[in-house]
């Protein structure tokens, strides 16, 4: 156990070089067939990947509260190759290994240029989202997080729709904003406290008025990626651009990695600062909740709509990550978990009928549920899911941060568990209508006469993420039993460092 | 022998039959899916009035079963049990029976449509999440079993999802009852920080320290137990119905009619008066929140009875008067007469859901008409269905014997007049009990006046269906129940030519004398338990009073012209409608033809859809585009990414140099820059 952490993070690299090998071995006229057998490659590597990762969590102890699995070496300067995982990156770690494989499947066919390229790029990706969640140094942090950039890019600009250029811009104009705050905070954290190990930095304090600053600046990139409001917009456009697959890990995975940063930085690194801004982000949170869900329930673009209702769920885990409550907290981590197997479904959903028909117009659809009564369980599911039903995963996440955030010391809390709440009312309107325009209904367009249920391929996909998202929902233990104790030490850290 | 396994198939009997026929039901087939659901109800059914036994005779106890955890942090806890009291035993034969009953008749109503797997899949899936509802012993169990009826509800209502009615009416329900669920979720919030526990056993005994302690919520001081209570009620009020969420039940109706009587007349939509009742400890230490809920249950008695006065479609006018129905049990509880509220509820199931049944059976019979104006003289082709929507009606508008000491009368008759007593007990101290109690009144004649012309319309008169029937269909909410299914027309042949009302089959006629019967007999059988001097030791300390509520001592004692009023005000409705269905015919018709004023106010039901419409849909509407195209797009894009790239393209043009115009070569070399700066940086502070 003691390299396992290395060993998953950059056991998808493997499975590049055997793409790479493959490629060469195949030659100039094996393209085609290269591919074929990359797609392969990638799905094995990411099942193994998973594989190793179930091996790690099998191997956690739940009870502990440090660090796991550490890794240490000097690499240059104070900087080290430290690796490490506590019981919230832990599963974060678990949610990319899990969602990586369905993206492989979900490309099968839908990939028709460049299929090796995209695969590499899918790869490389995994082994840079893993090391944003195991590293345990700031500098390497920083490395994973901004290099998973580059991937992520080029699979919206290459492999994206019409627009994609466009988007591929807006999408790295606003990340690199928030990187280049947070890079320099970076340096300077450095320079003050001669360290860039993350449980360093942990205990050190840092005076209140840096504090502020720092915070601002880790703010603007967390921010960005969360998205939360005013800076979304990139969002929409990244994800309708985006091949399915691409959506899925920007949904499930990208975004997860502000509300980590929050957790990972803000709180324990600028607790002052962090109880300072609370709310702020409070502010922030309820305005996105009830902002993009207005906004959603007016797109005619499904993927936009699901982008939008992303945004409005993220503002769940934002103010429940600075509710500085338990309930808050856990539900925050729980939220960004489920809203990883939900929105990465949803999202698969479209790309079901995109596949077919080309083209994520809701008013093009209508009365699928008569010609794809599984699909229409399926995305009935998940729509359930996304509004938070009991009994989902959804729900879990929505009213442990709700609860937090009415509990939380700040006393803008009640009002924001006000706002929030409507949310949820909200989040009725726009899915429901959703799904009624594209199932109910007669089937009025002929183009349609003749569409196909899911394919055992699509139900391979689909049936791990109906049995996540029913299971999380039913017994949301599964998740607690590994957070408890990290989360419990994070609140108290927190709350005793502002005196609360 | 363990009663645990025999508890778990109650309740998680149903699950098993709706997931077997939601799943493999096309696999199965027709005839196995359906008997799979229904004999697993039917047992659930046994087992309950098993339950429901042990609790009546004395010998059972309150238990609860806890078999797993479900959402634990911190002090929040709750876990999968099942309760059991004398409360939600109650409950449980109330949810089981009639489901059990309409599982059965549906294998006569729903004969000829193809989707009949889907169909007992969702009846029992509801049966499930509402059995799951009554046996919560915390919260969140209770909030999994509120939500999961809803979900049951949208699915059976949007049932014939290629109608557009039907499934807007399914999209209505929903959301209106996330409009309480909203309040309930703050209520639990609240309860939980107040209390810091959401498990009733845990709660119930720390509310009476917080009588008079106040609660800091949305920027203000409230009274903590009033704060708490009103919120939870507000999510009753989705769920059951009340005036201002009420708009979602009738529209409702457009789910098949097994649907209407199992979820929205006798189960689902009574939740919110079940929750009422076992909060009643809070609800005890809360006389504001008590005086809210006795206000708005006698507004939504009175303001449901006059939108039934003028509604045509047979299943629109036992929806509003369910509605009222439910009005009559939240003042009950109100007052304080929590086991009246229960008792009502008991009754109501069983005549409420008759009456719904027996509509069904006269659509059924009517070639899925269900407009009261295209119908008349059905009495003599359907005679059973007829005397048993009698038998209901007597029921609900109850007519009765209040003699003391030897009352005698159908179901309502002992239910409503308690209810109508303890008003009136009440109102000797709070304004709020004497408004009700004269609402109540008054509403109980226009109860009477409505269920009557319903009877009269229906089965009465002359027929005004038959050869001459054009085909103009003039109301809306009328249309043939089957539009969508290509089945049921070729089946019942086109045009009303030569067409016949027809009598039911017994699959869907047993269900309705089992109901008749217990329209008959729940009041005076079970009266003596639920209200009467056995109250105590029925319920077992299930349901709260204070002592000082004293409301159902003194109902005994009350003037006699109190349970005389209830009777003449009932006779008078139903001499009104004799007078205006059976001995003027037609005079009813002239008058609604003449379009008064207030006919139109009634007849589009005090116009709350076109005002929610206009206010919240179309005011959701024009915020989300003001936020898309001017917010997002106008204003964030523009003076962000878009006010930067003409910002970039600008100076680029200027200094008239490098345009590869690919966007991400820019990026790309951005990205390079920084990580090179980032390098450079960290080497030059560490040397």
């Amino acid at each position: 156990m003691s390299h396992i952490l290395s060993l998953t993070t950059f056991a998808p690299i493997i499975g590049v070089l055997a793409i790479l090998l493959l490629r060469l071995v195949a030659g100039k006229n094996g393209e085609e067939a290269a591919g074929r057998a990359s797609l392969w490659v990638a799905l094995s590597t990411t099942l193994a990947t998973f594989a190793l990762s179930v091996l790690m969590l099998a191997n956690f102890d739940a009870h502990a509260t440090g660090f796991q699995f550490t890794e240490d070496a000097p690499w240059f300067s104070v900087i080290h190759y430290a690796m490490g995982v506590d019981g919230i990156s832990v599963l974060f770690v678990l949610l990319t290994t899990f969602l990586m494989p369905i993206c492989i499947l979900a490309s099968w066919s839908s990939i028709k240029t460049r299929l090796v390229e995209y695969l590499i790029a899918f790869l490389v990706l995994e082994t840079l989202m893993i090391g944003v969640f195991t590293s345990l140094d700031l500098v390497l942090f920083y490395v994973f997080f901004e290099f998973g950039l580059i991937p992520m890019f080029l699979i919206i600009g290459v492999w994206g729709g019409k627009n994609r250029v466009y988007a591929a811009y807006k999408f790295f104009l606003y990340t690199l904003l928030g990187s280049v705050l947070m890079l320099a905070a970076i340096l300077s954290m450095t320079m003050i406290a001669h360290t860039t190990s993350i449980p360093a930095l942990m205990q050190f304090h840092f005076a209140p008025e840096l504090q502020i600053i720092f915070f601002l600046a880790f703010f603007a990139s967390f921010a960005v990626k969360m998205p939360m409001w005013p800076v979304h917009t990139w969002l929409p456009d990244a994800h309708v651009e985006a091949p399915t697959a691409g959506s899925v890990i920007l949904a499930g995975v990208l975004l997860k990695m502000g509300g980590y940063g929050f957790l990972r930085f803000s709180l324990p690194m600028f607790p002052q600062a962090a109880t300072y801004f609370t709310p702020m982000i409070f502010a922030l949170s309820a305005i996105a909740i009830v902002y993009t869900s207005l906004v959603a329930f007016r797109q005619t673009d499904m993927k936009k709509l699901i982008a939008y209702s992303s945004v409005a769920h993220m503002g769940f885990v934002t103010m429940g990550i600075f509710s500085g409550t338990l309930q808050g907290v856990q539900g925050a981590v729980f939220q960004m978990l489920s809203h990883g197997v939900i929105s990465g479904a949803l999202f698969l959903c479209v790309g079901v009928i995109y596949d077919r028909m080309h083209t994520r117009e809701i008013a093009f659809y209508g009365g699928l549920a008569d010609k794809m009564p599984w699909y229409a369980a399926t995305f009935l599911l998940f729509t359930m899911g996304n509004v938070g039903l009991p009994g989902t995963s959804g729900f879990v996440g929505e009213i442990l941060t709700m609860t937090g955030v009415y509990g939380s010391p700040s006393t803008a809390g009640t009002w924001t568990a006000l706002v929030s709440a409507s949310g949820v009312i909200l989040s009725a309107v726009y899915a429901l209508t959703l799904y009624k325009r594209v199932m109910y209904g007669n089937v009025t367009n002929p183009k349609l006469s003749g569409i196909l249920d899911l394919d055992t391929r699509e139900v391979a996909i689909f049936a791990p993420l109906i049995v996540s998202a029913l299971a999380l929902g039913v017994y949301p233990h599964l998740v607690f039993s590994f957070t408890d104790a990290s989360v419990a030490s994070l609140v108290t850290v927190w709350r005793a460092a502002v005196g609360g | 022998m363990s009663v645990e396994p025999l508890l778990l198939t109650l309740v998680f009997g149903p699950l098993v039959g709706a997931t077997l026929a939601g799943l493999f039901g096309r696999r199965l087939g027709d005839l196995v899916s359906m008997s799979v659901t229904t004999g697993l109800l039917f047992l659930s059914c046994g087992l309950a009035w098993d339950v429901f036994c042990g609790f009546w005779a004395g010998h059972s106890r309150p238990v609860t079963i806890e078999i797993l955890p479900f959402i634990n942090v911190g002090d929040f806890h709750s876990a999968w049990s099942i309760r059991l009291d004398t409360l939600s035993a109650v409950m449980l034969i109330v949810v089981t029976t009639v489901s059990a009953l309409v599982h059965l008749y549906s294998w006569g109503y729903m004969a000829d449509d193809p989707s009949k797997p889907r169909f007992f899949a969702y009846l029992s899936l509801f049966t499930f999440a509402m059995l799951m509802l009554v046996t919560a012993a915390d919260f969140m169990q209770l909030f999994f079993g509120w939500e999961g009826v809803g979900l049951a509800s949208y699915l059976l209502i949007g049932f014939w999802f290629k109608k557009d009615t039907a499934s807007s009416a399914a999209i209505k329900a929903f959301v209106v009852n996330r409009v309480g669920d909203f309040g309930f979720a703050l209520g639990i919030m609240t309860v939980f920080w107040m209390f810091h526990t959401i498990r009733f056993a845990e709660l119930f005994p720390l509310i009476a320290a917080k009588q008079n302690a106040t609660w800091s919520f949305i920027g203000q001081d409230w009274s903590a137990l009033d704060l708490a209570g009103f919120l939870l009620f507000i999510g009753a009020m989705g769920k059951s119905a009340q005036f201002f969420l009420h708009t979602w039940l009738p529209d409702a109706m457009e789910g098949p009619t097994p649907v209407s009587a199992l979820i929205h007349a006798a189960t689902m939509v009574t939740a919110g008066v079940y929750m009422v009742c076992l909060l009643s400890p809070l609800y005890e230490h809360a006389p504001v929140a008590r005086a809210i809920i006795t206000v708005i249950g006698a507004i939504t008695a009175l303001f449901a009875a006059t939108v039934g006065l003028a509604q045509n479609d047979i299943k629109r006018v036992i929806a509003y008067s369910t509605c009222s129905q439910l009005g009559y049990m939240f003042f009950a509880a109100g007052v304080g007469a929590y086991q009246a509220a229960m008792f009502h509820l008991f009754t109501h199931a069983f005549f409420k859901a008759l009456l719904f049944l027996g509509a069904g059976s006269v659509i059924h019979g009517m070639h899925h008409e269900q407009d009261m104006r295209k119908m008349g003289a059905v009495g003599k082709f359907l005679p059973i269905t007829y005397a048993v929507m009698v038998i209901g009606t007597i029921a609900i508008t109850g007519l009765g014997i209040p003699i003391k000491g030897m009352e005698f009368g159908f179901a309502g008759f002992f239910s409503k007049d308690t209810i109508l007593g303890a008003a009136y007990v009440a109102g000797e101290h709070s304004p709020y009990g004497y408004f009700a109690f004269c609402i109540g009144i008054f509403a109980a004649g226009l109860t009477a006046y409505y269920s009557w012309r319903l009877i009269f319309m229906t089965f009465n008169g002359t027929a005004k269906w038959g050869p001459h029937e054009d085909h103009g269909h003039d109301d809306a909410h009328a249309h043939d129940d089957h539009a969508h299914d290509d089945h049921a027309h070729d089946d019942h042949g086109h045009g009303h030519g030569d067409f016949k009302p027809h009598e039911s089959p017994v699959v869907m006629l047993i269900p309705l004398f089992v109901l008749a019967a217990g329209a008959i007999g729940a009041g005076f059988l079970f009266a003596p338990s639920f209200v009467g001097e056995h109250r105590e030791a029925f319920w077992q300390g299930a349901i709260f009073t204070a002592k000082s509520n004293e409301v159902l001592e003194k109902i005994e004692s009350l003037p006699s012209w109190v349970g005389y009023l209830p009777l003449v005000v009932s006779v008078l409705g139903a001499l009104v409608a004799i007078y205006f269905y059976l001995l003027r015919e037609g005079l009813a018709k002239r008058i609604a033809d003449n379009d008064g004023p207030l006919h139109r106010f009634l007849y589009n039901k005090w116009y709350f859809d076109e005002l929610y419409q206009a206010v919240f849909v179309n005011g959701a509407k024009a915020l989300g585009d003001l936020f898309w195209k001017g917010g997002d797009q106008k204003i964030i894009d523009g003076l962000g990414p878009n006010g930067f790239a003409w910002l970039a393209g600008f100076a680029g043009r200027q200094l008239g140099r490098i345009q590869s115009g690919l966007v991400y070569h820019y990026a790309f070399v951005m990205l390079l820059g920084v990580a090179g700066l980032l390098s450079y940086a960290l080497w030059a502070f560490t040397h």
